[in-house]
């Protein structure tokens, strides 16, 4: 009998080429992805050395930051040399590359799952920190710098110091009008920014089990924001659902022995956790965050929280500069804050169930004339499953300015989409750092539903008072 | 990657918590397809006023810290996205060592491999420290990575590490050339796995 393990650790030995040392193993890596601003140096760096790629196929390339997405092209220069830089490396090493003329471009995130190419038990790196995204499949995602990028295509492994092992059990359904996001973002503010540093996280309990794809893959990817260097989620039918005729998924006999494999794959059920906490899902109300960390977080229905409540003087510190930055007073009630702009997006939240989400708050209403609305589609795939149900004719109708092309956009403001200093926004992004989408910007964090009521409203409001119209 | 080893230096103190990689290196200076050029990005929206003037009260702009290898930092350092830009900023504004508690994954990995030794200490210790650099006149540190302590007229200050980083740090190691000495196991793996797992094996199409 071999001693009970958890998700992570099967996933660990199911990689470990080698052990290297007593806190250190070779984990070899499935897939790998890029992106065009965390690939360059890397690719540079093979030529340096004259090493080959190890495994050309094991790899894909998506322009995904720097797309000017009203109008799908390079912004400027430096965005073009970019794009061109990772179409050159990609076409010298025989990788395939997802740029902006092809249909299945779009957010590196959001392009991956909708092919297939994300698989439980699978590991799978990227020069990205939300590659956690991934652990919605039962993979091992995490993210890489360029230096280990290099590492990846030069040998297929990483070397990797195994995390410890932290479970998240939110116990009970979620409540009417709460969704993935509110409890992505209240898990974070309970853990804060940073807690789960060194762990690998395992979500689990009635509120996950009961989240669709899109679900399991917002709360993967906030997952990072607590510190995780990977998420995972046990696969479910949900999974094998979603998987099954996906493009590049397997087929055939392949795919029978797949699901097969796949059913058994989850923590033994007397795997010890490092640690664990416990969230009662009846709980959780529509989160956004007030600050400049992700887990400067409260319900829709409080109030700007007094720094003086801070536990620890540089938390108190912290909370103060947040405030200042974010020009809003301790006790203020979050639902008087006013908005300048509404953005939906991001690989959190762009995919099609979040755009309907968001459409079905906003048929039948439309945006506070104070309010600059924008929807970015998560992908190309998105954009023309979404306008072949009519979501863009809903979120124009609604006043929200539909973008024709896909990528991050605004979430970190690589392209031309950028907030100007002091500008208040309502976004469906996973980072409210400071400056994150814009200089001088400020960000509240929200689901995509949240930001479209909010755009109604003008200001910060409760979705549960959005019912839909029709 | 230069090797590491004894780093004498004025530390500056840097105690904000969750300081994150987009305040460390803002976007602006990603768009680059080489490692150069990144000292300027470093805090730049911290560090430079919206003329492109030094802002005089940030702390590596005194004349006290101007140039300090030497960071004392808070909780969660280098948080949020992977941009190894950050670091490589870092070393090229001739920052050499991050004092700190915690840091986030990619960073510190990210550190590592390029030379930056980031120390791992116990709160009371970091506070401390933080204390201590904030006068000018005890801002000179030891940083004596052999020896895993720091140093400074009355104090000694012992740090762990794990030994394959520091040995990675010490040597200027090249993780590549030294994984790619294991190529067969490599080789041997991959046929082992996607024998077992056909479905791990990736063609992307
Ligand atoms: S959408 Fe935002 S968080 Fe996601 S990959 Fe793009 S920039 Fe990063």
């Amino acid at each position: 009998m071999t001693a009970p393990r958890t998700l992570y650790r099967k996933l660990v030995d199911a990689h470990t080429v080698q052990r290297l040392s007593d806190d250190e193993v070779l984990l070899g890596i499935d897939l790998h992805i890029m992106n065009e601003y965390t690939s360059p140096q890397a690719f540079s760096g093979l030529a340096d050395s004259q090493r080959p790629v190890w495994r050309p196929g094991a790899h894909l390339a998506v322009v995904s930051h720097v797309n000017a997405t009203r109008r799908n092209g390079p912004g400027d220069d430096d965005a073009a040399l970019l794009i061109r830089t990772l179409e050159d490396n990609c076409r010298t090493h025989g990788i395939a590359c997802y740029s902006l003329k092809d249909a299945r471009q779009g957010i590196e995130h959001v392009v991956v799952p909708e092919q297939g190419l994300a698989r439980p038990g699978m590991a799978i790196a990227c020069g990205d920190s939300h590659t956690t995204t991934y652990g919605a499949f039962g993979a091992l995602g995490f993210g890489i710098g360029t230096s280990e990028v290099e590492h990846v295509l030069a040998t297929q492994t990483l070397v990797y110091t195994p995390l410890k092992d932290f479970r998240i059990v939110i116990d009970g359904p979620l409540p009417l009008g709460v969704t993935a996001k509110d409890l992505a973002i209240r898990a974070v503010a309970e853990v804060r920014a940073g807690g789960a540093n060194g762990y690998a996280v395992e979500f689990a309990g009635a509120a996950i089990e009961a989240l669709d794809i899109a679900g399991r893959m917002t709360v993967c990817n906030m997952a990072v924001e607590l510190g995780a260097r990977a998420a995972l989620m046990a696969p479910n039918q949900a999974v094998t659902d979603f998987l099954k005729g996906k493009p590049q998924a397997p087929t055939g006999a392949e795919w029978d022995a797949a699901r097969a494999a796949w059913q058994g794959l989850a923590s033994d059920p007397d795997a010890i956790f490092d640690r664990e906490i416990v969230i009662d899902a009846a709980t959780i109300a529509p989160q956004v965050t007030w600050g400049t960390s992700p887990d400067q977080a409260v319900a829709v229905g409080g109030t700007v929280p007094d720094p003086a409540t801070e536990p620890t003087p540089a938390r108190r510190a912290a909370a103060e500069r947040s405030l200042a930055y974010m020009g809003l007073a301790a006790g203020q009630p979050v639902a008087e804050i006013a908005i300048d702009r509404a953005f939906i997006g991001s690989c959190t939240n762009s995919r099609i169930e979040d755009l309907r989400a968001a459409a079905a708050v906003l048929r039948g209403r439309h945006v506070s004339a104070n309010v600059a609305a924008v929807v970015v589609p998560g992908s190309n795939l998105v954009r023309k499953a979404a306008e072949a149900e009519g979501l863009d004719k809903v979120f124009r109708d609604a006043g929200f300015e539909w973008r024709p092309a896909a990528g991050c956009s605004m979430c970190l403001a690589m392209n031309d989409d950028v907030a100007k200093p002091g500008e208040r926004l309502a976004s469906s992004t996973n980072r409210n750092f400071e400056g994150r989408q814009g200089q001088g910007a400020r960000t509240h964090l929200m689901s995509p539903a949240m930001v479209a009521a909010a755009a109604v409203a003008g200001r910060l409001a409760d979705v549960r008072n959005f019912p839909p119209l029709s | 990657m230069t090797p590491v080893s004894l780093i004498e230096g004025t530390a500056a103190p840097f105690g904000q918590p969750n300081v994150d990689t987009d305040v460390i290196m803002p976007k602006r200076f990603l768009k680059t397809v080489t490692r150069a050029g990144l000292a300027d990005g470093v805090f730049a929206d911290l560090r430079f006023q919206a003329d492109g003037s030094e802002a005089p009260d940030f702390i590596l702009n005194r004349p006290d810290y101007r140039g300090a290898q030497i960071l004392v930092v808070g909780d969660n350092f280098g948080c949020g996205s992977s941009r190894e830009h950050a670091v490589w900023g870092l070393a090229q504004l001739g920052v050499k060592v991050l004092l700190g508690t915690t840091f986030a994954g990619i960073f510190f990995d990210n550190c590592r491999r390029n030379g930056l030794l980031a120390v791992t200490l116990d709160s009371a210790t970091r506070d401390a420290l933080l204390a201590r650099v904030a006068d000018p006149a005890q801002a000179q540190l030891t940083v004596d990575l052999p020896l895993q302590e720091i140093r400074a007229p009355g104090l000694r200050a012992g740090f762990d590490i794990e030994p394959a980083r520091k040995q990675d740090l010490l040597t200027g190691a090249d993780p590549i050339a030294q994984t790619l000495t294991h190529a067969e196991s490599i080789r041997r793996f991959e046929a082992e796995a996607f024998a077992a797992a056909p479905w791990r094996r990736i063609v992307v199409g």
